[in-house]
C-alpha cells in the first residue's frame, strides 16, 4: 500500500528514490503499443520478447517496457532498445529471437530491421537520427516513448507532478493565470482562444462550485494525437488539469473521452486511480488543503459533442446539442455553474509552461502562436504519423523533410488542415508558415491538428463532398441553416460529381456557404462550408472540368471516368480477366485484353490486380 | 420497476424469445441488473448505462430502454432520443461479425469508398445492414486513428490494414 505524498519535499524524495533504483545502463526493450502499432501486431511482438527473454535465461536481466505511441506509425511495430536507443522498425514476431540473440546478447545491429532514409539510401541506427524525428520538437509528445503509461513511477522519474508541487508550494492562483497568459498558450482544440484569459474569466465568475473539463472528444477524421497523449502519457494531461483547477478554483473536473478509444479510457482510468492513491488528486492534494477530483465520461460517438455546449449537454446525460452563446460556459456551464473547457493538448502544455517558465515557452513559435503543435500527418504521404513541431514551420518542411514526400513519385496537390471545419491549401502556398493566423488567412484553420496530404489522384470536388457528407451526418439538426444548408450543398456537389452539374452551381454553392456560415448556431455549421469554399478558391478549374467538360481530372468520380486497357502495355496475362467481378473483361491469353464499358461497374479491381500498369483511368 | 415487472416484459417481448438460445431470461436479468448497478441511478448515468448495455448485447432492445427509463426516472421519449442520437447505439441486433470500414479522411483519399462498394457487392447489403443469415453487419466509422494502415477495415476488433478490393473476399472467408 502506498502512502499519499504530503508535500513537495516528500515528492522530491520519492522521485530521487525512484531514480536511484533505476540503472541508467539497464538494457530495456521498449515496444510501442499505441493503436497504430498494436494494429500492426505490436502486442504479439511484446509477448514474443517476454517469452524469448525467459527462454534465453535473460528474464531477470533485461527489462521490457510497453509504451504509448512514438508517432512513427508508418513503420510500426516500433522497437527501441535502451540505453543506446537502437531503432528497429516493422518488427515481426519472427524477428524477435534474432534481436535477443544478436542485439541483446552480442551487441550486433541487425541491418535488415533498420530504417532506410529514402533520400540518402542510408540505414539509420538510432531513433533521434531518423529524419522523421530529427526535424521535430517533441516537448509534449516526446515522453511517450520513455514511459510505461500504466506506471506513475515512470512519470515521476521524468519530473512528473513537479509543476503541480511548484504551484501549490510557491504560486497563488492569480500568479498561475498570469504565467499562462504570459506564455501565450492558445487553445489547441482548434479555435485558438488564449488559455490564460479563458481561465481568468472563469476564476472571476462568482460561485462556490466551478468545474473544469478536458475535451477528449477528438472527432476530426484523420486526427489521433489526443488519443495518443491520453494513451501514452495520461498523467501529463491530468497534472495540467489539477493545476488548472487550482488556478480557477474548481472543485470537480471531467474528462470526456471517445468510447472508440478503449485504450485511452483504460490508461486514463489507471492514471486517475494512481493519482488518487498518491495524493495528486482527491482530498487535500499534496497537503495544500485544496481538494479536487476528476470523473471520466465516455463519449458515445457524436462529432458535435466536441463543441463546448454540446459536450456539456452530453456529460449531463442528454443529447449533445449545442445551445446559443452567451452565456458562455465560463458563466453558465455544466449544471449551470461556471465551467472551463480545454482540449487534451492544451492541458498537457500547462505543466511544461509551469516547469520551464513562460519566458522560455514564448521563445518557441511565431509572434501570435507560441509553443509547439502536434499534427497527424496522414494521407498520401510516405511517413504517416504524429508530428510535434514548433509553430511557424512551413508546410514544405512538414511534407518533405518530416513526411518524406509523396509515395510512388506522385505529384503533391494539397494539404487539408482543420478537419471538416478546415480547408484545402494548394501547392502554391507550400511555403506558408503554419500558425493560427496564417491558416485562417488562407481560408483554412488549425483545428485539432489533422493534416491530410493529397496528391494528383485526389479529386478536390470529391474531397469537398466527402467533408460535407461527414458534417451532414454529424449535424445535430437543431438549427435549420446547418441541417438544411449543408444537405443542399452536399446535394449540389453530388450532382456535380455524378456528371449532372450545371453552370451556376459554383455560385450557388458560394451563396449557400455564406448563409450557412453566418446563420448556424455553433461552429460545426459555422465552419462546415470551409472545405467547399477553399476548394472553389484554389481548384475552381476542377469544378469547371466536372461541370462543363463532364470530366474528373483526378480520375476519382465514377460517373465521369472509364477504365481502359492500354494495348501497348497489356501482355494478356489474364489476371484482370479472372478478377473482374462483372465479367466485363475479354481477350485471348497473351493478347491485349479489353473492357466492355456496358458491363463495367468501375469497381477498380482490374486496376489493382494489373501488375503492368496497363489499366488506365480516362 | 421491480424484477417481477421486468420478467413480465421479458416474457412478452418477442425479440427476447428469439434470444433465449443465447442466454436464459434468468441469466439476462442478473446481467442487466449488474450493469444497472455499475452507475448511480440518476439521469446523468443514462449514456454510460446505454453504452454498457450496447457492449453486452450489441444492440439496445426495446424492453431494456423501458427498464432504463423507469430506473432513472426519465420519460421513455428521452431515453429513445439519446439512444438514437449517438452513433454508438443501435436499436437493431447486429450480425455475428461486425465489419467497420474506416471512412476517415486519410482512408478516403487512399480509396476507402471502393472498399465499401466492394463489401456491399460481396455481402449484398448496404451500409448499416446485416446479412439475412445474421453473419455480417456492415458499418462505416469516421476515423479509427490508425491512418498509417489505411484503407482500413476492422472485423470483430481485428485490424486489416492496407486493404484492396481484391483482398476482401479472402478476408471475409477467414472470418467464417
Amino acid at each position: 500500500m502506498s502512502e499519499r505524498i504530503a508535500d513537495h519535499v516528500q515528492l522530491q524524495r520519492w522521485r530521487e528514490k525512484i531514480i536511484a533504483s533505476q540503472d541508467p545502463k539497464q538494457v530495456c526493450i521498449a515496444v510501442c503499443c499505441g493503436t497504430g502499432c498494436s494494429a500492426s501486431g505490436a502486442g504479439e511482438v511484446m509477448a514474443a520478447f517476454e517469452e524469448e527473454l525467459q527462454k534465453q535465461g535473460l528474464g531477470s536481466k533485461i527489462a521490457t517496457r510497453t509504451t504509448g505511441c512514438h508517432g512513427f506509425c508508418e513503420r510500426g511495430p516500433l522497437v527501441v532498445i535502451y540505453p543506446k536507443k537502437i531503432f528497429y522498425q516493422r518488427v515481426r514476431v519472427k524477428d524477435v529471437p534474432e534481436i535477443v540473440t544478436e542485439t541483446i546478447r552480442r551487441d550486433n545491429i541487425i541491418e535488415r530491421l533498420l530504417y532506410v532514409d529514402p533520400t540518402s539510401g542510408k540505414r539509420i541506427v538510432y531513433e533521434a537520427q531518423v529524419p522523421f524525428y530529427r526535424y521535430q520538437k517533441r516537448l509534449i509528445f516526446g515522453k511517450n516513448g520513455l514511459i510505461d503509461p500504466t506506471k506513475i513511477t515512470d512519470y515521476i522519474a521524468l519530473g512528473g507532478y513537479s509543476a503541480l508541487a511548484k504551484v501549490i508550494s510557491e504560486m497563488a492562483p492569480d500568479d498561475i493565470i498570469s504565467e499562462i497568459k504570459k506564455s501565450g498558450l492558445r487553445g489547441r482544440g482548434g479555435a485558438g482562444f488564449p488559455t490564460g484569459q479563458k481561465w481568468e474569466i472563469c476564476r472571476k465568475e462568482k460561485g462556490d462550485v466551478k468545474y473544469i473539463i478536458c475535451n477528449g472528444d477528438e472527432g476530426d477524421p484523420g486526427a489521433f494525437m489526443d488519443r495518443s497523449l491520453l494513451e501514452g502519457n495520461p498523467h501529463s494531461v491530468l497534472e495540467g488539469m489539477v493545476i488548472g483547477a487550482y488556478a480557477i478554483g474548481a472543485v470537480e473536473g471531467y474528462i470526456y473521452i471517445r468510447n472508440e478509444y478503449p485504450l485511452a479510457v483504460k490508461n486514463f482510468t489507471i492514471a486517475l486511480e494512481q493519482a488518487r492513491e498518491w495524493g495528486f488528486l482527491g482530498y487535500n492534494i499534496l497537503g495544500s488543503g485544496f481538494s479536487f477530483d476528476v470523473e471520466l465520461i465516455r463519449g458515445a460517438g457524436a462529432f458535435v459533442c466536441g463543441e463546448e455546449t454540446g459536450l456539456i449537454a452530453s456529460i449531463e446525460g442528454r443529447t449533445g446539442e449545442p445551445r446559443p452563446r452567451p452565456p458562455y460556459p465560463a458563466q453558465k456551464g455544466l449544471w449551470g455553474k461556471p465551467t472551463n473547457i480545454n482540449n487534451v493538448k492544451t492541458w498537457a502544455n500547462v505543466p511544461l509552461i509551469i516547469n520551464k517558465g513562460a519566458e522560455w515557452y514564448r521563445k518557441i513559435g511565431t509572434e501570435t502562436s507560441k509553443g509547439t503543435m502536434i499534427f497527424s500527418l496522414v494521407g498520401k504521404i510516405n511517413n504517416t504519423g504524429l508530428v510535434e513541431v514548433p509553430m511557424g514551420i512551413t508546410l514544405r518542411d512538414m511534407v518533405y523533410k518530416i513526411g518524406g514526400g509523396i509515395p510512388e513519385g506522385k505529384k503533391f496537390k494539397a494539404v487539408q488542415t482543420g478537419g471538416p471545419s478546415g480547408g484545402c491549401i494548394p501547392e502554391s502556398l507550400i511555403d506558408l508558415p503554419i500558425d493560427y493566423e496564417e491558416l485562417t488567412k488562407v481560408g483554412s484553420m488549425m483545428g485539432s491538428g489533422g493534416m491530410i496530404v493529397m496528391d494528383e489522384d485526389t479529386c478536390m470536388v470529391d474531397t469537398a463532398k466527402y467533408f460535407l457528407s461527414f458534417t451532414k451526418e454529424e449535424s445535430c439538426g437543431k438549427c435549420t441553416p446547418c441541417r438544411e444548408g449543408i444537405d443542399r450543398m452536399h446535394y449540389i456537389l453530388s450532382e456535380i460529381t455524378a456528371g449532372r452539374g450545371k453552370v451556376g452551381d459554383i455560385e450557388l454553392l458560394q451563396e449557400l456557404a455564406d448563409y450557412v456560415r453566418k446563420a448556424s448556431l455553433c461552429a460545426l455549421g459555422g465552419t462546415a462550408p470551409n472545405p467547399v469554399l477553399t476548394t472553389i478558391r484554389y481548384f475552381r478549374d476542377e469544378y469547371e472540368a466536372h461541370i462543363k467538360d463532364k470530366k474528373c481530372p483526378a480520375g476519382v468520380c465514377k460517373a465521369l471516368i472509364q477504365y481502359c486497357i492500354d494495348p501497348d502495355k497489356c501482355n494478356g496475362c489474364g489476371l484482370c480477366f479472372q478478377s473482374c467481378p462483372q465479367g466485363a473483361i475479354s481477350g485471348e491469353l497473351k493478347r491485349p485484353h479489353s473492357i466492355d464499358q456496358e458491363k463495367c461497374s468501375k469497381c477498380g479491381i482490374c486496376l489493382e490486380s494489373c501488375k503492368f500498369n496497363a489499366v488506365i483511368v480516362r | 420497476m421491480d424484477v417481477k415487472a421486468f420478467e413480465i416484459i421479458e416474457h412478452n417481448n418477442p425479440k427476447n424469445r428469439e434470444m433465449k438460445d443465447i442466454s436464459s431470461p434468468d441469466d439476462e436479468i442478473v446481467k442487466v441488473e449488474s450493469i444497472l448497478e455499475r452507475s448511480p441511478p440518476n439521469p446523468k448515468s443514462l449514456i454510460a448505462i446505454l453504452q454498457d448495455l450496447q457492449t453486452e448485447y450489441n444492440y439496445l432492445p426495446e424492453h431494456m430502454l423501458i427498464l432504463v427509463a423507469e430506473r432513472l426516472g426519465l420519460p421513455l421519449s428521452q431515453v429513445y432520443r439519446v439512444a438514437t442520437f449517438y452513433n454508438a447505439f443501435s436499436l437493431e441486433p447486429k450480425g455475428k461479425h461486425l465489419i467497420s470500414v474506416c471512412l476517415g479522411t486519410a482512408c478516403h483519399v487512399r480509396g476507402a469508398p471502393r472498399i465499401v462498394e466492394r463489401l456491399q457487392d460481396v455481402l449484398r447489403i448496404e451500409v448499416g445492414q446485416t446479412t439475412p443469415d445474421r453473419k455480417f453487419t456492415l458499418q462505416t466509422v469516421n476515423c479509427l486513428g490508425a491512418c498509417a494502415l489505411g484503407p482500413l477495415i476492422v472485423i470483430d476488433g481485428k485490424y486489416y490494414g492496407r486493404m484492396t478490393s481484391t483482398k476482401i473476399e479472402k478476408v471475409l472467408k477467414s472470418c467464417e
